[in-house]
């Protein structure tokens, strides 16, 4: 991240003075706090909402049921997490929201599954493999209607809006395997080196 | 087209409703229970907020400075990604995508406005659009929130599958279309 917010910072800066556009970069760079602290606030309210309603859940017992049903499936990705730890029904619930498109409900989900993730890391400030799985099948983003291109297309006027819904579906699962396989491709170069 | 628009308007208000008569079935004080998972929001947001400002800083400045338009033109300008043999508005859209999801969105509204509803340009940033995400947000936000700071592999694993994707996208529309 280091290197990404540099190159970022320092292309823009030189940018703006060859093309003499400084007083628009100084503009961006206020309306960029500006915009943190309304997205902030935003997930404030989104994020305590969606850690209430799953509260409910949890102490109503269906947490319990859903993880049992999904622990299978997650279990088998995520070797290294203990079979009745709540990070399963964190990510569990993640993946749905990510899979029916509620992308305000997959970030506050998300965070809480990192949440129960960071518990079984014994070295806080480093992430684990399993941290680094859940983020790459996170940033594949798996998801089986992609609301808001269709409804863009539908208002547009496309004949045939839902056209793109068979090859989305494809493409989202073939490139989150791939990212998976390529995490799992770095890790053993990773460890090799290391030992 | 309507019923699949009611389907997804439906979800999270028929997910809510079931969630608290479930609760209530089973003895569960909702409302305090509610109330009191609602209450770490805040903390979580507060600590997740300097990433957050670290990213939108960068993302806003690279957009203000020109240095985003510049992207943007440089295949048309030098016909640099000619031989993927794609539609120019699909490499900017592929840029962004990973950094902003609402200059995506932007982008996205623009290139079906100018090149149809139904062209190979808008298909493809369709397929991008619903199979890719906004990487760096993710990360600032999940990795924010719990404090890691030593990402050993992960932020060139998620470059390259975000290049992967794009790359699968292109692919998949070309074969189905």
């Amino acid at each position: 991240m280091n290197i990404i917010w540099v190159v970022l910072i320092s292309i823009s800066i030189i940018f703006s003075i060859i093309n003499g556009r400084l007083d628009e970069l100084t503009k961006s760079i206020f309306d960029a706090a500006k915009s943190a602290v309304e997205v902030s606030l935003y997930l404030a309210g989104i994020v305590s909402l969606w850690l209430g309603i799953t509260k409910i859940l949890d102490e109503a017992g269906l947490i319990y049921r859903l993880s049992n049903l999904f622990r299978p499936i997650i279990s088998g990705l995520f070797k290294n997490i203990p079979k009745e730890h709540p990070a399963i029904t964190s990510i569990t619930l993640n993946f749905l929201a990510n899979v029916f498109g509620l992308g305000n409900a997959a970030t506050p989900l998300g965070i809480k599954a990192m949440q129960d993730l960071q518990t079984l890391n014994k070295t806080p400030e480093t992430v684990t493999f399993e941290i680094m799985l859940f983020i790459v099948l996170n940033t594949a983003s798996i998801q089986l209607i992609p609301f808001t291109v269709i409804g863009i297309l539908s208002t547009l006027g496309s004949q045939n809006p839902s056209a793109v819904v068979l090859p989305c579906i494809i493409s989202t699962f073939l490139s989150a395997f791939f990212a998976a396989g390529i995490l799992f491709v770095f890790k053993r170069f990773y460890t090799n080196e290391s030992s | 087209m309507k019923v699949v628009n009611f389907i997804s308007l439906l979800i999270i208000p028929i997910f809510i409703l079931f969630t608290v008569l479930y609760g209530f079935f089973k003895k569960v004080r909702v409302y305090d229970s509610f109330v009191s998972g609602a209450k770490d929001g805040i903390t979580v947001v507060i600590k997740i907020f300097p990433y957050l400002l670290a990213i939108f800083i960068a993302v806003k400045s690279f957009q203000g400075s020109g240095a985003f338009d510049f992207l943007k033109e440089l295949p048309d300008r030098y016909g640099a990604f000619a031989f993927l043999n794609v539609p120019i508005e699909v490499i900017s859209i592929s840029i962004i995508k990973p950094l902003s999801g609402s200059a995506s969105t932007a982008i996205f509204t623009d290139i079906v406005k100018n090149t149809g509803p139904d062209s190979p340009a808008t298909r493809i940033s369709a397929v991008i659009m619903g199979s890719a995400e906004t990487t760096f947000y993710i990360l600032a936000v999940y990795l924010g929130a719990v404090g890691i700071k030593k990402t050993k592999y992960l932020i060139p694993v998620c470059v390259i599958s975000d290049i992967a994707g794009i790359i699968i996208s292109i692919l998949i529309v070309k074969l189905l279309f």
